[in-house]
């Protein structure tokens, strides 16, 4: 990936229901960088990554991906970013294989599916019905996800949640493998995630972590 | 393309498992029609004359059953972020879910409604029509319903909701639907009547997944 892989937030404010939840949120990250987002329930990490994903139109502020603003080229900053919610996107009545297939064929996965569910632990569980996965398995599931096509966003929205011991590595091991390879990872978290040279971006309390990364206001 | 027939595949794989959709959709629709011979009293002559609209109106309500989970699921768990942030358009998203409702109901409709016309009566001469008037008029009830189903998804209670939406639109397309029937009945053309539903549909197909797409849009917000 080349250094024009650059992400670049400015002046970004986040409104919901009428209470705005941060504003005048700045990053600039860089190939390989990571954010991570802290603060406590309410304080908008999920809002902010869904606004990341285009999924939430900002308040005021400007999103530049590969020095474009991505509301010029919505399509093409989809489809470089992958979005893992809080929620699992799973159908019960189907099997494991079959939900992974479906969400492969539909952003067209260039990894085979049953290579992403052995890297993420999940192979003996293909021809499973979904509805028997635990809620870690299903998390695991959701990291799957990610790895059907390379992409050089990744916005994971408290990806080690429900997660073991076990998973968690996983999940570290999983994103700074994305990192080495050039990636950007924004993540929201609870969980004291080791991940190396981390910046930390803590909302809803008007602190901020110093250098070039501003901080969120609280409402 | 592909992305429309995988979320496709998946709906009517999901339909299928559950089964009981499609199934519940054709009882209820022949259940229903079949109150009317008890309520109206054994009279042949009667029950002939309304039998292709009792046909039609039946199939107008079975077909607003399995709309409220049209886009719900996808909603609750979650898929809904993932269908707007992948290649496919909402616009195809839309259409897809269209398309899979109108296989999974729309369909079994058309396949059960002879059954229906022999339980009410209906004269021999006027299956073909009533076939092909409801061939034309599922599609509109299924683009309509998808519509219904778009705009009130996450409302309290969307599924009464949608009933309330929706039935009034339905009326023009009925209309439309009988007047094939009629006109055949009195020896007439259905022509007039089968060519205005054919652009009812073809409007619909154009207008439905767009203003679908904005209804999600706003929603995922």
């Amino acid at each position: 990936m080349t250094p024009s892989h650059q992400l670049i937030a400015q002046g970004i404010a986040c409104r919901r229901a009428e209470r705005l939840l941060f504003r005048d949120l700045n990053f600039t990250l860089q190939a390989g960088q990571a954010l991570l987002l802290r603060g406590p329930n309410g304080s908008g990490k999920s809002s902010l990554l869904r606004l990341l994903a285009g999924l939430l139109p900002a308040e005021a502020g400007q999103l530049t991906w590969r020095g474009k603003d991505v509301r010029a080229d919505r399509a093409g900053y989809r489809s470089d970013l992958a979005y893992m919610g809080h929620l699992d996107a799973l159908k019960p009545q189907l099997l494991v294989l079959e939900n992974l297939q479906f969400w492969a064929d539909l952003v067209g996965a260039t990894v085979p599916v049953e290579n992403a569910l052995a890297k993420v632990g999940l192979g003996p569980c293909a021809a499973f019905p979904a509805q028997h996965l635990s809620a870690g398995q299903k998390r695991r599931f959701g990291l799957a996800r990610l790895l059907l096509k390379p992409v050089p966003i990744w916005l994971l929205d408290e990806p080690s949640t429900a997660l073991d011991a076990s998973g968690q590595r996983l999940a570290l091991d999983l994103i700074t493998r994305h990192r080495a390879a050039g990636g950007i990872a924004i993540i929201s978290s609870h969980d004291d995630l080791a991940l190396p040279e981390v910046t930390t971006l803590v909302l809803g309390t008007g602190l901020a972590s110093p250098g070039k990364f501003g901080g969120g206001g609280s409402a | 393309m592909n992305a429309f027939f995988a979320l496709l595949r998946r709906d009517l794989r999901l339909g299928f498992r559950q089964g009981i959709d499609a199934l519940v959709v054709v009882l209820f629709f022949l259940a229903a029609g079949a109150l009317f011979p008890f309520a109206l009293g054994p009279e042949p002559q009667l029950l002939a004359r309304i039998a292709a609209g009792i046909v039609m109106a039946m199939a107008a309500l079975a077909s607003l059953l399995s709309l409220d989970r049209l886009f719900a699921g996808d909603l609750e768990d979650g898929s809904l972020d993932g269908l707007a942030l992948s290649p496919l358009s909402l616009e195809l998203v839309g259409l897809a879910k269209v398309v899979s409702h109108w296989l999974m109901t729309g369909l079994p409709l058309l396949v059960a409604a002879p059954l229906l016309g022999l339980l009410l009566n209906l004269p021999a001469s006027l299956y073909p029509i009533l076939l092909l008037a409801l061939l034309a008029v599922t599609p509109a009830l299924s683009l309509l319903g998808g519509l219904g189903a778009a705009l009130t998804l996450g409302a309290r209670r969307g599924g009464l909701l949608l009933a309330f939406v929706i039935l009034p639109l339905f009326i023009p397309i009925l209309i439309l639907g009988m007047g094939a029937v009629s006109a055949v009945a009195q020896g007439e053309s259905p022509l007039s009547a089968l060519q205005l539903l054919l652009a009812l549909d073809l409007a619909f197909l154009a207008l439905v997944p767009w203003a679908m797409a904005m209804a999600l849009r706003q929603l995922l917000r």
